[in-house]
């Protein structure tokens, strides 16, 4: 592509935040490591040299306090972007984020605005043990009042990223460690993508199709986005057609672009690296189920992580984590 | 020593396939490796006053503890490289390293290893049974809400646990200085009507002694002590750490005050160790450590399958 300007979706967050910092004074970010190290995965850097400690504010070890803050801040005028680290800190501040950042909006009848974003990293594949590889989503999105996001590409994490910070209701900001084009981490290269300089937004809500295809439908979020791309072309090679679907939000969620597809297909199977169970894979089947089960020409699958904890071993760890195979396995076995 | 020689084996190896491309997926430990170099005192001056029976939590940096704590090397070593024959079957991994054996355990969510200590204690003492708990913390856990509950709740229940702060001046890459309001915690024990001790410079004599007071008191049923131990972190973060955040110079300061360094001087110096004793100790331990290393590479992985046991007994 000519003028082709390719990003790693930390980079594309980080810029994306830059650029409302410059056009609205009322954005600042906290968190943990956020400052002049720039994140521990690279989605401030450059901030803190740009807007200084004022706006760009290391804290300490102290989430319940600073997210708690960032409520605070935000209903009253002002727009914080507050990292969670790893989402699975989450437990040590989650009344902060279900009870506050969630609920003061409708506790307050729609009087109080809570336009904060918050960011956390997710995921694992890398061998760093349960407490710091999981997802979650569907913990999140279990619980009303927060939207739930998660890019698999550079040009959805800015364009969300804008939408998210000018959004007066809370925003939960995924993102997946292995998407994020850290040297250290081993990368997916499919995320590091075109992403125009300027600012622009993508809306919430609306899932997009990354594949057409006509014999299944694939769908995922996040990094299960590009396991679902690598199983159809392992399908494609064995002459089936899948179409993808990236989910891109989770809260809201667009059923419709998800139903279309299966009522095309007459097949789904779901793919997440989240637990299998009471989460995002039953809620999409449900989906199908709920409007028109008639569309199905097979039972859906689902490819998601078993309801284990996290193991630290690579075979265990490999074994858990859905991957393209699993994927073309499940089609296999679909009658 | 043989924590040392420990980290420092467990330096290199985390390196073996992650060069030239650093890459954390890769070679025979992948994951965050945070090692201990440099913080031994704080491990050692306390729990030399420990038995098995006792119990210590530790954190996300724990090699230290659990190597003084009698936790079984070989088998540590084998968590470490996620092996079938390691502690909790290549469950856990380095920031897990669980013995129960002798009443080891950790958290790598900061501030954690603290109410499972404090609960430990509440167990002994309602079963009438002897034991102490010990929960080690970095200093940047004291910013916790999970540090200033479990201080409160040992004390108001008059708890046998010693709470242990590492103070290494700095949480990744934020300084004591900008995360914490006061200079030292120990002076935050007034607030939960405790002893508050603190010992500069790493030393771990000042350490066993003050140690050994509070596990005294502790044991004779009058309740929790705070230390704090200034102490220093003489690697990165985690490996892979560019520290571009340390002052220049900060590094080459402290490895100067290596206190492995120190002890065997100071342990000459008063007549208490000659060169060849040194010698003898530092190759036993050196062989120790090799011996760990070797059953643990030798040792087989896991089945794949094993990842769905013991989710429940
Ligand atoms: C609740 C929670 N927040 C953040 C982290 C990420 N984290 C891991 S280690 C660390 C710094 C800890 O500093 P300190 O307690 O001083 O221990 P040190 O690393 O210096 O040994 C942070 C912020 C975490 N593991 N848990």
């Amino acid at each position: 592509m000519e003028n082709e300007r390719k990003l790693t979706i930390a980079r594309a967050m980080a810029e994306a935040t830059a650029q409302e910092m410059r056009r609205d004074n009322s954005v600042f970010v906290m968190g943990e490591d956020i400052g002049q190290l720039g994140g521990v995965y690279g989605n401030t850097r450059g901030l803190w040299k740009e807007f200084g400690p004022e706006r760009v504010r290391d804290t300490p070890i102290s989430e319940t306090a600073f997210i708690g803050a960032a409520v605070g801040a935000a209903q009253d005028g002002m727009r914080p972007v507050v990292e969670l680290m790893f989402v699975d800190f989450f437990g040590v501040c989650m009344d902060a984020i279900y009870n506050l950042m969630a609920k003061n909006i409708y506790f307050s009848g729609g009087k109080f605005k809570v336009p904060m974003v918050l960011m956390t990293s997710v995921g694992g594949g890398y061998s760093d043990g349960g407490q710091h590889s999981q997802c979650l989503y569907g913990t999140f999105a279990h619980l009303p009042g927060m939207k739930v996001i998660c890019p698999s590409n550079a040009y959805d994490a800015k364009g969300m990223m804008i939408e998210a910070i000018r959004d007066d209701s809370p925003v939960v900001y995924m993102y997946h460690k292995g998407l994020q084009g850290m040297g250290w981490l081993g990368t997916e290269s499919g995320a590091t993508v075109h992403t125009p300089s300027e600012d622009y937004t993508v809306p919430f809500g609306k899932a997009k199709v990354v594949r057409e295809g006509g014999d299944v439908t694939l769908v995922g979020i996040g990094m299960s986005v590009h396991d679902s791309l690598k199983a159809a072309e392992k399908l494609e090679s064995q002459g089936v057609s899948a179409e993808v679907v990236d989910l891109r939000s989770l809260v809201p969620l667009d059923r419709d672009t998800v139903f279309n597809s299966v009522a095309k297909t007459g097949r789904l199977i779901v793919v997440d690296e989240d637990y299998k169970s009471f989460g995002l894979t039953g809620e999409i089947i449900t989906t199908i189920a709920e409007r028109d089960i008639s569309v199905l020409k097979a039972s859906p699958q689902r490819v998601a992580y078993p309801d284990i904890p996290i193991p630290f071993s690579r075979p265990m760890e490999r074994f858990a984590l859905p991957n393209p195979d699993k994927i073309v396995a499940a089609y296999n076995e679909m009658n | 020593m043989v924590s040392r020689f420990f980290e420092e084996a467990m330096e290199s190896i985390y390196m073996e396939g992650k060069t030239p491309v650093f890459n954390m997926a890769e070679g025979p430990i992948p994951g965050e490796m945070h090692l201990s170099n440099g913080q031994e005192p704080c491990a050692v001056g306390v729990i030399a006053h420990l038995t098995a029976g006792d119990i210590v939590t530790a954190t996300h940096r724990p090699h230290h503890q659990a190597i003084a704590k009698g936790v079984d090397l070989d088998k540590m070593a084998a968590e470490i490289f996620g092996k079938k024959t390691g502690l909790s079957g290549g469950r856990g991994g380095h920031m897990h390293i669980f013995d129960a054996d002798v009443n080891f355990a950790c958290s790598g969510i900061i501030g954690q290893g603290m109410g499972p200590a404090v609960g430990a204690a509440l167990s002994r003492k309602m079963r009438g049974e002897d034991g102490v708990a010990v929960a080690f913390l970095g200093e940047g856990a004291v910013n916790q809400g999970a540090f200033h509950e479990s201080l409160n709740l040992a004390s108001v229940w008059k708890l046998p646990v010693i709470f242990v702060v590492e103070d290494n001046a700095w949480g990744i890459s934020v300084s004591k200085k900008q995360s914490t309001a006061v200079e030292h915690n120990a002076v935050r024990a007034q607030a939960y009507n405790m002893p508050g001790r603190f010992i500069a410079d790493n030393d771990p004599i000042a350490l066993f002694d003050v140690a050994g007071v509070a596990i005294e008191a502790a044991r004779a049923g009058h309740g929790p002590t705070l230390i704090e131990v200034e102490t220093y972190r003489l690697a990165g973060h985690f490996m892979g750490d560019a520290e571009d955040y340390r002052p220049e110079g900060e590094i080459d300061g402290l490895k100067a005050k290596d206190p492995i360094l120190v002890m065997k001087k100071r342990l000459i110096n008063d007549g208490l160790l000659t060169e060849d004793q040194h010698t003898a100790l530092s190759d036993k331990a050196k062989a120790r450590v090799d011996a760990a290393i070797t059953f643990a590479r030798e040792s087989d992985f896991p089945a794949p399958e094993e990842a769905l046991e013991k989710v429940f007994v």
